[in-house]
C-alpha cells in the first residue's frame, strides 16, 4: 500500500515536471532571445543560448520606443485606477453591507448585473460619449470609471465587510459616531487585506489593458506600455531580439508584483470562483 | 418616543445608504445603462459620426446577413469554432493540472507558481512572444518539430491551423482556471475519498463519484467564464494575425472593432454589438439550462 503511494507520487512529480517545462519554456525563450544578436536568432542550426549576452538590446529597445515616457503614462493610469477602485469599492460596499434601506437588494442586483455585459458591447457607445464630451485622447475614459463602479470589486468588498463583526459599528454608533466615521475609522482599516486584493487586480488590469488605450489614445506621447509595445511590434518587424527585450521589460513588473503580492492574487481569483 | 427613534434611525440609514451607494448608481447609469440604451438606439441609424444620423429601421440587422460583402457570419463561425475548441480544452487541461497540484508533495508551491504566472503576462507581450515562437522559418515550435523529425507547420499563418494554434496558446494563459479548480478541490472533504478507499474503489472511482460531482459547480462556473472570454477574443487576433490569413481568424470582436473604429460605421457596428450581446446571453442561458442535468449543488 505504502509503496504504491510512493510510486503514485513519483508519477505525479514526473508529469508535473514535464508540464512545468512546457509552461516555463516560452519564458526561457523570451529571455534567451532578448540577450541574442539578430544573427544568433536567425542562425541555422538553431542556437540554444547566446554566445555573449547582448545586453545592448535592452538599451536599444528602450530608446527606440520611449520606454520611460510610456512607463510614466502607464503608472499614472494604474495609480488612478487603484485609487478609484479602492475608494469606490469600499465606499459602495460599506453601504450595501452595513446599512439597511429600501431598494438595497435591487441596486445590488443592478451592480452585479454589469458583470454580465460583454465589454465589447459597451465600447462603441462609451467611445462616442467620451468623444462628444471632448475626452478623446485623454486619460479620463481610462481612469474616471474606476471611481464609480467595478462590480467584481464591490462584490468582493461587500463579502469581506460582512465578515467584520457589527459590534464595533454598534459601539461606535452608541458613542455618537456617524456612518462616515464608522466607514473611515472602523471598517476601512479592517478591510486592508481585501483592499490589497482590489489594488493588485486594479494594477494588473490597467497595466495589461490594451483595447482601452487603443480606442482612446491617439497621440503617441500619451501611449501606455502595452500600446507602445504594439506599435513597436509594427515598426520593428523581424527585429526579434529588440522585440523580445522590450516584451521582457513590459512583463517583468507584473511578475515582480506577483512575487510580492502572491497571496492577494490567489485570494482574488479564488473569490471569483467561489461566488459561482 | 421609542417608535419615533427607530423611525429616525431608519431614515438616517436610508439617507446614508443611498449616499454610500451613490457612486455605483451613477456609474451604472453613466457607464452601463446609458451607453447600452444609446447603443440600442443608434443601431437603428446609419451614422459615421460626421454627418447627422439617418434612421434606417432594422436595415443594419438585415444587412449583417444579406450584404454580399458582409463578414458577420464568417466572424461568427470563426468565433464559435474557437470557443468550441477552447472551452473543452481549457476545462480538461486545467482540471488535470489542478488535480496534480492538489497533491501533498514537496515544491508544490513552485509548481503552482509556474502554471499561474503565464496568465498575468500582458496580452500584447503574450502575443509578441507567441508570434515569435510560431514563426515558420526560425520559431521554436518548428525547430522542435524538426528535432523530432516531424514536418514543420505554419501555425498561426495558415487558414487551417490558425484557430487550433490559438486555442493551444490560450492554454498557456489558463492559470486563473487552474487556481479556481484548485480552491474547489481543496474544499472537498478528505473523508469522502477515504470512504471509497474503504469500499475498495480506485482513483477512477474517486474521480467519477467524488471529484466530479462535488466540483461540478466550479467546473460549470469555469466553463461559463471560458465561453464568455473565448467569445470576446480580440487582442491576440488583432496583434498576431490581424484576422488573417484570409479572414480565418477574423474574430467577431475584431470585426466589430474595425467596423466601428476603422470604418466609422457606428450604427451598423452597434447593431453588430447587440447581436453579439444576445448571442453571448443565449449561450450563457443555454449553459445554465444544461447545468441542471449535471451540476450538483449539494443536498439541502
Amino acid at each position: 500500500m505504502k509503496r504504491k503511494k510512493q510510486g503514485g507520487k513519483l508519477l505525479i512529480y514526473l508529469v508535473l515536471c514535464v508540464l512545468s517545462l512546457i509552461y516555463v519554456f516560452p519564458f526561457f525563450w523570451l529571455l534567451r532571445s532578448s540577450f541574442m544578436t539578430s544573427a544568433e536568432i536567425f542562425a541555422v542550426p538553431m542556437k540554444w543560448l547566446p554566445e555573449q549576452p547582448a545586453v545592448e538590446n535592452f538599451g536599444e529597445a528602450l530608446t527606440a520606443f520611449p520606454f520611460l515616457q510610456y512607463l510614466k503614462n502607464t503608472l499614472l493610469i494604474v495609480v488612478l485606477n487603484i485609487a478609484g477602485n479602492i475608494f469606490s469599492s469600499s465606499f459602495v460596499a460599506f453601504g450595501f453591507a452595513r446599512l439597511r434601506f429600501p431598494g438595497r437588494n435591487f441596486f445590488f442586483a443592478l451592480v452585479i448585473s454589469t458583470m454580465m455585459i460583454p465589454s465589447s458591447v459597451l465600447q462603441i457607445p462609451q467611445f462616442i460619449i467620451w468623444q462628444k464630451l471632448g475626452f478623446y485622447d485623454t486619460y479620463v475614459p481610462l481612469t474616471l470609471p474606476a471611481f464609480f463602479l467595478n462590480a467584481f470589486f464591490i462584490f468582493l468588498m461587500r463579502q469581506f465587510i460582512t465578515t467584520i463583526p457589527r459590534d464595533y459599528d454598534e459601539a461606535a454608533l452608541i458613542d455618537g459616531a456617524g456612518y462616515p466615521a464608522i466607514y473611515l475609522k472602523i471598517v476601512l482599516p479592517l478591510t486592508k487585506p481585501a483592499l490589497a486584493t482590489v489594488g493588485v487586480f486594479s494594477f494588473m488590469w490597467s497595466w495589461n489593458d490594451f483595447i482601452g488605450p487603443l480606442i482612446y489614445l491617439k497621440s503617441s506621447a500619451k501611449y501606455t506600455l502595452s500600446l507602445g509595445l504594439q506599435s513597436f511590434l509594427d515598426r520593428y518587424v523581424n527585429q526579434w531580439h529588440y522585440l523580445m527585450a522590450a516584451s521582457t521589460v513590459v512583463i517583468l513588473p507584473m511578475i515582480l508584483l506577483y512575487f510580492f503580492a502572491q497571496r492577494y492574487f490567489i485570494e482574488g481569483i479564488t473569490f471569483s470562483g467561489i461566488k459561482g | 418616543m421609542q417608535k419615533r427613534k427607530t423611525f429616525s434611525i431608519r431614515r438616517t440609514q436610508t439617507v446614508w445608504g443611498y449616499i454610500f451607494i451613490l457612486p455605483a448608481i451613477l456609474g451604472f447609469a453613466l457607464f452601463y445603462l446609458g451607453p447600452m440604451l444609446f447603443s440600442l438606439g443608434i443601431s437603428f441609424f446609419d451614422w459615421d459620426m460626421i454627418r447627422p444620423p439617418q434612421f434606417v429601421g432594422v436595415q443594419n440587422y438585415i444587412n449583417m446577413f444579406t450584404l454580399s460583402n458582409s463578414l458577420v457570419s464568417k466572424a461568427l463561425k470563426v468565433t464559435l469554432y474557437y470557443s468550441l475548441l477552447t472551452v473543452p480544452l481549457i476545462t480538461v487541461v486545467s482540471l488535470f493540472i489542478s488535480m496534480l497540484l492538489n497533491s501533498k508533495i514537496k515544491l508544490i508551491s513552485v509548481f503552482r507558481t509556474v502554471f499561474y504566472i503565464p496568465s498575468i503576462v500582458p496580452a500584447v507581450a503574450n502575443a509578441a512572444l507567441w508570434m515569435f515562437l510560431c514563426n515558420p522559418m526560425f520559431g521554436l515550435l518548428n525547430s522542435l518539430l524538426k528535432a523530432v523529425g516531424l514536418p514543420p507547420q505554419n501555425w498561426i499563418y495558415d487558414t487551417k491551423t490558425v484557430i487550433p494554434t490559438m486555442a493551444i496558446i490560450g492554454l498557456w494563459g489558463a492559470g486563473n482556471t487552474v487556481v479556481i479548480y484548485l480552491a474547489g478541490l481543496q474544499g472537498i472533504p478528505a473523508h469522502l475519498y477515504e470512504a471509497i478507499d474503504i469500499d475498495g474503489g480506485n482513483a477512477l472511482h474517486k474521480f467519477k463519484n467524488v471529484t466530479v460531482p462535488l466540483l461540478s459547480p466550479v467546473i460549470f462556473y469555469n466553463m461559463v467564464m471560458a465561453i464568455i472570454n473565448s467569445m470576446q477574443t480580440f487582442t491576440q487576433a488583432y496583434i498576431m494575425t490581424e484576422g488573417g490569413p484570409n479572414n480565418a481568424s477574423l474574430f467577431y470582436v475584431l470585426l466589430l472593432y474595425r467596423t466601428a473604429f476603422n470604418d466609422q460605421q457606428m450604427g451598423y457596428a452597434s447593431a453588430m454589438a447587440w447581436l453579439f450581446f444576445l448571442i453571448v446571453a443565449a449561450l450563457t442561458v443555454l449553459a445554465f439550462k444544461l447545468s441542471n442535468t449535471w451540476v450538483f449543488y449539494g443536498e439541502e
